[in-house]
């Protein structure tokens, strides 16, 4: 359990990779981050990559904003340029193109003579949430299944260690709903890509074992607790019953966390480092593999060098210190939690029965269903929070009128940086081979038109041929079309 | 406990929008609830508008406010080039509004740019609301 927190990077490198926005300084903070005490590299894709525009004007306002940008291999290149890849565990925290960016993974690899199997790491690669609450979405909801069931069962084959998809609760969480249907819209989601993986031909004792899962975690401490317990349990019970999985470890709930997140505000921000002390016990008691710490000043900014740090030193105190770490479940056998798991179970299971009467999460996302109740819900819960039924110390209750609204440092942007990511990116497409980069999007677009086909292979060609990652997604767009939002309030 | 109806809202059309690349929406989509709640008539655009999609959307719709949900970081270079759009269209005029993650230096220069408001998440929606409210009654 010690490794386990250890492991977990905070936003530390991230951010500052993110921030910096420029590959070449990307580096430097992940190197500074494995320093630290952690053998993990996680990295929060900027925008652009997360929706697939390339460093390209117009959007250079937003290179480098909200994490690294990685348009095309050279700049994987050089955000891994002296670590080895078969040493360290990489977290990639992306979903619209997780499969092109999986893909730049193993061809960085394959480039330095890395074995595939060696690699270890997670990318989220979950798209159902993104349509309910993060929207880095690109295509149409049946295609990005295929994608995803693409590469986890090429990721099976190819990279047997590592996690080829992180089903995420997270961001419905933050957007506003209850542990409850935090838990159960995840699930569910689960119960999606299991399906696609099985209609794929997919084995599910051998993809099962790979499939992660990631959650926020919030200030009711033992409602967080039972949140975890009652998820471990059920999941492994659906593994079981429905899909008639008997090996233990695929019907194994690992999951992450991320403590923060929206309970964190601005007003009097050091409150936050405590509220993120409080949640990264609960993930601790709750038993959550991998824990990310959020900075006190995320309500209000990117967070800077030294409020990152502090999000790092936090989780440190909690493994190092607090002692809370020595076993499992430590909370296990006690009335009240025990009581709120059984309690929770109910609840989860009832939200999820409201999916499956809909038709199941696919159908829910696509007809908006889903994404108008967890507006809803945040409506509703903004409301408890300004009524002060939700107590929010700083904001709500206990407040002065004379106090410093925000720390005073203020992370700025390198107002160079966007511009030396276009420098690099045009750099890359006057030197590469553009005949094979055209024969390898060609390809693509084929194999994209024939149902059964697995797109891996053809990522993986035109990601050593440098095709960009706007390229790529180009073709694929030709053939699939966009994802049309449907917005109900 | 919703906001109450507010008369100087009623029938008054406003633009919610989501300029760049930003998914983050939940801000948008409360703050497009309770000025519904309101009484006022709510436009949302959905996620990743251009500045000038979004300026055209407002001309062509003839809304009286705007609202621009910024949660990336990007709030000083989105709103500038929304209100250069806006004046080419000549919408200059138009009771522009600016929410989301926003550090409190930056409120002047988005003042300077021609916000009305800015909005962030610790606020309540009951301010939200008296902002547009006294903009537009």
């Amino acid at each position: 359990m010690r490794t386990q927190l250890l492991t977990t990077l905070s936003v530390l490198a991230l951010s500052l990779g993110g921030i910096a926005a420029c590959t070449d300084v990307v580096d430097d903070a992940d190197e500074a981050e494995l320093e630290e005490g952690s053998d993990d590299a996680k990295t929060d894709r900027a925008d652009l990559a997360l929706t697939t525009i390339d460093a390209d004007p117009p959007e250079d306002a937003e290179i480098g904003k909200v994490g690294v940008s990685l348009s095309n291999l050279s700049e994987m290149e050089i955000l891994f340029d002296g670590i080895d890849l078969a040493r360290i565990s990489t977290s990639f925290t992306i979903n619209g193109t997780a499969a092109i960016i999986l893909a730049m993974y193993m061809a960085c690899a394959d480039k330095r003579g890395i074995a595939r199997a060696k690699l270890t790491g997670t990318i989220q690669n979950d798209i159902l949430k993104e349509y309910v609450a993060r929207g880095t979405w690109i295509w149409p909801v049946r295609p990005s299944m295929r994608l995803i069931a693409d590469s986890v069962l090429f990721a099976n084959e190819a990279a047997p260690r590592f996690n080829p998809i992180s089903i995420a609760g997270a961001h419905v969480r933050d957007a506003g709903c209850t542990a409850a249907e935090e838990m159960a819209y995840t699930l569910a989601n689960g119960l999606a890509y299991v399906d696609e993986l099985l209609r794929r031909g997919g084995d599910a004792a051998r993809f099962a074992r790979r499939l992660s899962f990631f959650f926020y975690v919030h200030m009711d401490l033992f409602e967080e607790v039972a949140k975890f317990r009652a998820g471990r349990r059920l999941w492994a019970r659906i593994m079981k019953e429905r899909y008639g999985i008997e090996d233990p470890q695929a019907q194994m709930f690992r999951f992450g966390v991320v403590c923060g997140g929206s309970s964190l505000v601005a007003p009097q921000p050091y409150n936050n480092v405590v509220r993120v002390a409080v949640e990264t016990l609960a993930a601790v008691m709750g038993g959550a593999q991998s824990i990310f710490t959020c900075a006190y000043d995320e309500p209000s900014q990117l967070p800077t060098k030294s409020s990152a740090q502090l999000a790092l030193r936090t989780q440190q105190i909690v493994a190092e210190e607090s002692g809370v770490a020595r076993t499992v479940d430590p909370l296990g056998g006690s009335y009240y939690v025990e009581w709120l798991t059984d309690r929770m179970e109910e609840e989860i299971r009832a939200v999820m029965k409201d999916i499956e009467a809909y038709g199941g999460a696919v159908k829910a996302i696509e007809d908006g269903w889903l994404q108008m109740k967890v507006a809803r819900r945040a409506h509703l819960r903004k409301q408890h929070i300004d009524s002060g039924e939700l107590p929010v110390v700083g904001l709500n209750c206990f407040r002065r009128e004379d106090e410093v609204p925000a720390p005073g440092e203020v992370f700025r942007l390198d107002p160079q940086a966007s511009a030396r990511v276009v420098e690099k990116y045009a750099a890359v497409r006057e030197r590469r081979d553009n005949a094979g980069v055209e024969r390898g999007l060609a390809r693509l677009e084929q194999a994209a038109a024939k149902d059964d086909e697995n797109l891996m292979p053809y990522l993986v060609d035109c990601c050593h041929a440098y095709a960009t990652v706007g390229e790529m997604v180009g073709r694929l767009t030709r053939v699939w079309g966009e994802f049309k939002e449907p917005v109900r309030l | 406990m919703s906001v109450a109806a507010d008369p100087r809202l009623k029938g008054r059309r406003i633009l919610l929008a989501k300029p760049g690349l930003d998914g983050h929406d939940v801000g948008a989509k409360v703050v497009a609830l309770a000025l519904r709640d309101a009484g006022a008539d709510v436009i949302y655009t959905g996620l990743r508008k251009s500045p000038a999609y979004i300026a055209q959307v407002a001309v062509d719709e003839d809304v009286d406010a705007l609202g621009l949900s910024i949660l990336s970081g990007s709030h000083l270079e989105l709103v500038a080039e929304t209100v250069r759009e806006l004046k080419s269209r000549g919408a200059g005029h138009m009771a522009l509004f600016v929410g989301g993650t926003i550090p409190a230096a930056d409120r002047d220069a988005l003042s300077a740019l021609g916000a009305r408001g800015v909005f962030t998440s610790d606020m309540p929606l009951s301010a939200v609301v008296e902002a547009l409210a006294r903009a537009l009654g």
